[in-house]
């Protein structure tokens, strides 16, 4: 298959950056978005040209490296899914296809498409955890969790950290990365104890690192390649109103 | 001088030894702790876990990883599940059993005593897991759910959908970022090790480079922790992350650690089959789908290029299950993998290349319903479809072998302490407890076993006698290991040739999946061991490493980790030629019994290999040591898994 491809340029966080135009010819449709700029980087860098830097690491949707915007969506258009699992066949031979890196004010871009989302890290040190010592856990069973909340709490922690969410919000606002924390401790009878301390400071991570606020567009939930639902906001929301009437009744 | 070459199990039973070793481990106490200084590179299930607990500990602990974020290292892939010996199932598990079943898996080449601590601590890592919070799948009672794996005849692996390793990284993510926020932890993302420091014989210290910003640091420590897991990307194509690498295992090697077991290389049996050159890494199906899919070929070769529903149940070959009635489809690894092999050498593979037998889940569908298959492995189905195109639900997986693990690693003794004293090694990136074939649903268990629970017990019976001897950075062992490093990126950036990097390191893996794959020989590994080198000198001469050091470069990144595979590849053809039997993953073709399978020679080979690097700067035939395994508890059997 042959592409014609525009792609962000960026020397480093100083500089400005451009859409840069590049043919993309005798791509198998079977090779992956991410293999095809593989090849295309070959193709530069044996041209004396300086390859296209962009960040991957697992290739199957797991460990959430990967962060581009292609076409204008995060992760490209076949959702779910994340940018390593898209896939040439999926595109029009002969079609254009724009890749960007996800666009987040608290996102900024290291060098073309690779940006720094350390402030994801640092909203989950505000809070998103479970204090427990090793050495120091009860029996397993010990803690019966009915399966219904189990589950509930699982779909809650598959979020992969890649921060599409924030990409796709019209505000950047990353609720659904922090909604998804909250409530897959909150769900667990073990996540108690820290609870309205957890979401409290979790939040006010969030707003710290200029992360925007929902106005319940969905568009988080439409691009997030874990399928996290953005009812959890809902439930971030409540989570966040208990706590704060707590608070302020002294509790 | 190869420093401590005695694996220091301790006396007495069995069953005794770890509890017997904790009492009469040196401490230290809360209020020196916060004077050590303790380094961890990696921060997956081993290295994140043993970040953590070090940092509650009191110690001031410094991680590094190469991801952006400590939440990316590769155990995040890890699917299907993690086992523990609670029993919960009622048919008859115990702390001997999960011993006994990962000693045999292993084809007997692992130590007892490190085997039994990894059983005996299997049930504490659930606990504390749980503790955490990770989401277990439960029954409606409320209780934790299990699986079973294969090599087992129970049921004790505990799972969260297909995505245990990332709930179970999550976890200890989570327990890592506790820790940063008390600023216990310091964490340096974005950064790669890329030499050893010793000072007095004891590491002490390691050269890190920035990759962000391509800044070269020397960091002292009182001690180094790898947690780098393994070298499976020596193939190219594996399923590891693009990053993994053998970087920082090889370089402690050149610095005088042992290499243990590198020919041990774990091809999984189940894996989307290779597609085509532009192919960038190879994709896991969980082998818990063999719970349910039944693994066939065509009876005749004939009829491997039909569609299967044209293919009638009377000419089908479910060969597992013909050849391995007890264990079926639940085979271990290594003869599952072989037994693809065989039957695709026999032309009765199927799919594009002729590579791939069937998973087939029909049967499955037909007696548990499709939405019972969709809520057990879904996400599998889903990530295949993405792949291939294919419906699983309607059409049976293509499914082929492909690197997964590497049993190979660091030497290391009972402490998980290698040769080089204050040279910690964890997880996958040790040889110790897998022997020569790992079991399925077994790396997670070790991962947070060593970091959670062995660690935090053998690290200070070294550092009680280490106080105040941390050395300076200023120290010139550190200004020679900064030098080092600087002189081989420069030489890196300076060969300016054309030839990519990602073409010698495809070549390189065809090679090695030839040779040094499923099954070797002494013809084959001899070419290897001719090739290589003519390789490596191809590299060093013609390959384009576009860019400069003191930057975001990729490419840089990358070819200082292929120079590396280059060397090491040798390390690991020599170690599959010298050990002149068949062992679990390793398999020489020499050494085989009439039906075809591993035959081992114990009286000659019941050994770990420990390679000693030599050669100043040179490649130079590395020496071989030998630790022979003593076996009180279990007998030497064959195999069978009939």
């Amino acid at each position: 298959m042959n592409f014609k491809l525009r792609i962000w340029r960026q020397r480093d966080a100083k500089s400005l950056g451009r859409l840069v135009d590049y043919d993309a010819s005798d791509i198998p449709a079977q090779a992956s978005l991410l293999e095809m700029l593989d090849i295309v980087n070959e193709r530069l860098l044996l041209r004396g040209e300086e390859p296209i830097a962009f960040d991957s690491d697992c290739r199957e949707g797991i460990c959430g490296t990967c962060s581009l915007t292609v076409n204008g969506e995060a992760h490209g258009p076949d959702h779910p899914g994340a940018a390593c699992e898209l896939y040439m066949r999926k595109f029009r031979d002969g079609a254009t296809i724009v890749v960007e890196p996800f666009r987040v004010k608290s996102f900024p871009v290291i060098k073309d498409l690779v940006i720094d989302r350390s402030a994801l890290d640092r909203i989950v040190q505000a809070g998103g955890f479970i204090s427990a010592r090793a050495g120091s856990a009860p029996e397993a069973n010990s803690i019966p969790v009915p399966k219904h909340d189990a589950d509930l709490s699982m779909e809650a922690a598959a979020c992969i950290g890649c921060g599409a969410c924030a990409a796709a919000c019209p505000n950047a606002s990353a609720m659904l990365f922090t909604a998804a924390k909250v409530s897959h401790l909150a769900l667990l009878p073990q996540g108690e104890p820290e609870r309205t301390r957890r979401v409290v400071s979790m939040v006010r991570a969030m707003d710290a690192e200029g992360f925007g606020n929902c106005t319940n567009t969905y568009e988080c939930e439409a691009v997030c390649p874990a399928e996290i639902s953005a009812s959890f906001i809902a439930k971030l929301n409540r989570e966040y109103s208990k706590a704060s009437l707590r608070r302020s009744a002294g509790e | 001088m190869i420093g401590n070459f005695d694996a220091r199990t301790p006396s007495g039973p069995l069953d005794k030894k770890w509890t017997s070793h904790k009492d009469h481990s040196r401490l230290v106490s809360p209020n020196n702790r916060r004077k050590f200084e303790i380094i961890i590179v990696g921060s997956g299930l081993a290295g994140g876990s043993a970040a953590a607990t070090l940092g509650e500990l009191g110690y001031r602990v410094k991680c590094f990883c190469y991801q952006d974020s400590p939440r990316r290292a590769h155990s995040i892939a890890a699917q299907g599940g993690i086992n523990a010996a609670k029993n919960y199932q009622n048919d008859g598990d115990s702390v001997y059993r999960l011993f006994y079943d990962t000693i045999k898996g292993g084809d007997f080449r692992s130590r007892e005593a490190n085997v039994y601590r990894l059983a005996e601590v299997s049930s504490n890592i659930i606990d504390q897991c749980v503790a955490q919070g990770v989401p277990f799948a439960r029954e409606y009672g409320g209780l934790l759910a299990n699986r079973s794996f294969g090599g087992a005849q129970v049921s004790r692996t505990f799972y969260a959908r297909g995505q245990t390793g990332q709930q179970l990284l999550l976890g200890c993510y989570q327990a890592l970022c506790r820790q940063i926020a008390a600023g216990s932890v310091q964490m340096f993302p974005q950064t790669e090790m890329l030499d050893v420091v010793l000072v007095d014989g004891h590491a002490k210290g390691i050269v890190t480079r920035n990759l962000r910003t391509g800044k070269i640091d020397n960091v002292a420590a009182d001690a180094v922790v790898l947690a780098t897991g393994g070298y499976g990307n020596v193939f190219y194509l594996s399923t590891n992350a693009r990053g993994c690498n053998v970087t920082a295992t090889y370089r402690a090697y050149k610095k005088g650690a042992l290499f243990a077991n590198p020919c041990f290389t774990q091809i999984h049996p189940t894996c989307i089959p290779h597609s085509g050159d532009y192919q960038s890494k190879l994709t896991l199906m969980s082998e818990s789908l063999r719970n349910d899919g039944r693994v066939w070929v065509p009876e005749r070769k004939e009829d491997s290029n039909k569609p299967p529903n044209e293919i009638p149940e009377s000419a089908r070959d479910y060969y597992l299950e013909r050849k391995y009635p007890s264990y079926g489809n639940l085979a271990p690894r290594d003869i599952s993998s072989r037994a693809a092999k065989e039957v695709c050498d026999e032309s009765r593979g199927v799919g594009p290349g002729g590579r791939g037998v069937y998973l087939d889940f029909a049967d499955a569908i037909k007696r548990l319903g499709e939405e019972t298959i969709r809520e057990r492995y879904g996400n599998l189905f889903e990530v295949y479809e993405k792949i291939t195109g294919e419906n699983a639900y309607q059409v049976p997986m293509r499914i082929y072998p492909a690197v997964h693990y590497t049993m190979g690693g660091l030497w290391v003794d009972y402490n998980l302490m290698s040769n080089v004293p204050g040279l910690f090694v964890i997880g996958e990136a040790n040889f110790s407890d897998h022997g020569a074939n790992r079991l399925g649903a077994s790396a997670l268990m070790q991962g947070l076993a060593d970091g959670y629970f062995v660690l935090p017990y053998t690290l200070p019976n070294y550092l009680a006698a280490q106080m105040g001897k941390r050395p300076s950075s200023d120290h010139p062992e550190f200004k020679k290991a900064d030098s080092d490093v600087r002189a081989k990126i420069d030489n890196l950036l300076k060969i300016n040739g054309n030839v990519s990097l990602d073409s010698i390191h495809r070549e390189l893996g065809t090679l090695l999946w030839d040779k040094c794959g499923m099954a070797r020989n002494k013809q084959g590994l001899d070419e290897a061991l001719r090739k290589i080198p003519e390789l490596r000198e191809k590299f060093w001469r013609e390959v384009r490493v576009p860019g400069d050091g003191e930057d975001f470069n990729q490419s840089l990144e990358r070819a200082g980790r292929v120079a590396d595979f280059l060397e090491f590849a040798e390390l690991m053809c020599l170690d599959a030629l010298a050990r002149d039997e068949s062992c679990g993953a390793h398999f020489r073709e020499e050494h085989q019994t009439p039906e075809g399978e591993a035959l081992r020679d114990d009286e000659n080979f019941a050994d770990v290999f420990a390679w000693e690097f030599r050669g100043n700067g040179q490649i130079a035939p590395p020496k071989l040591h030998r630790e022979p395994l003593h076996f009180e508890t279990v007998h030497l059997t064959q195999r069978s898994y009939k």
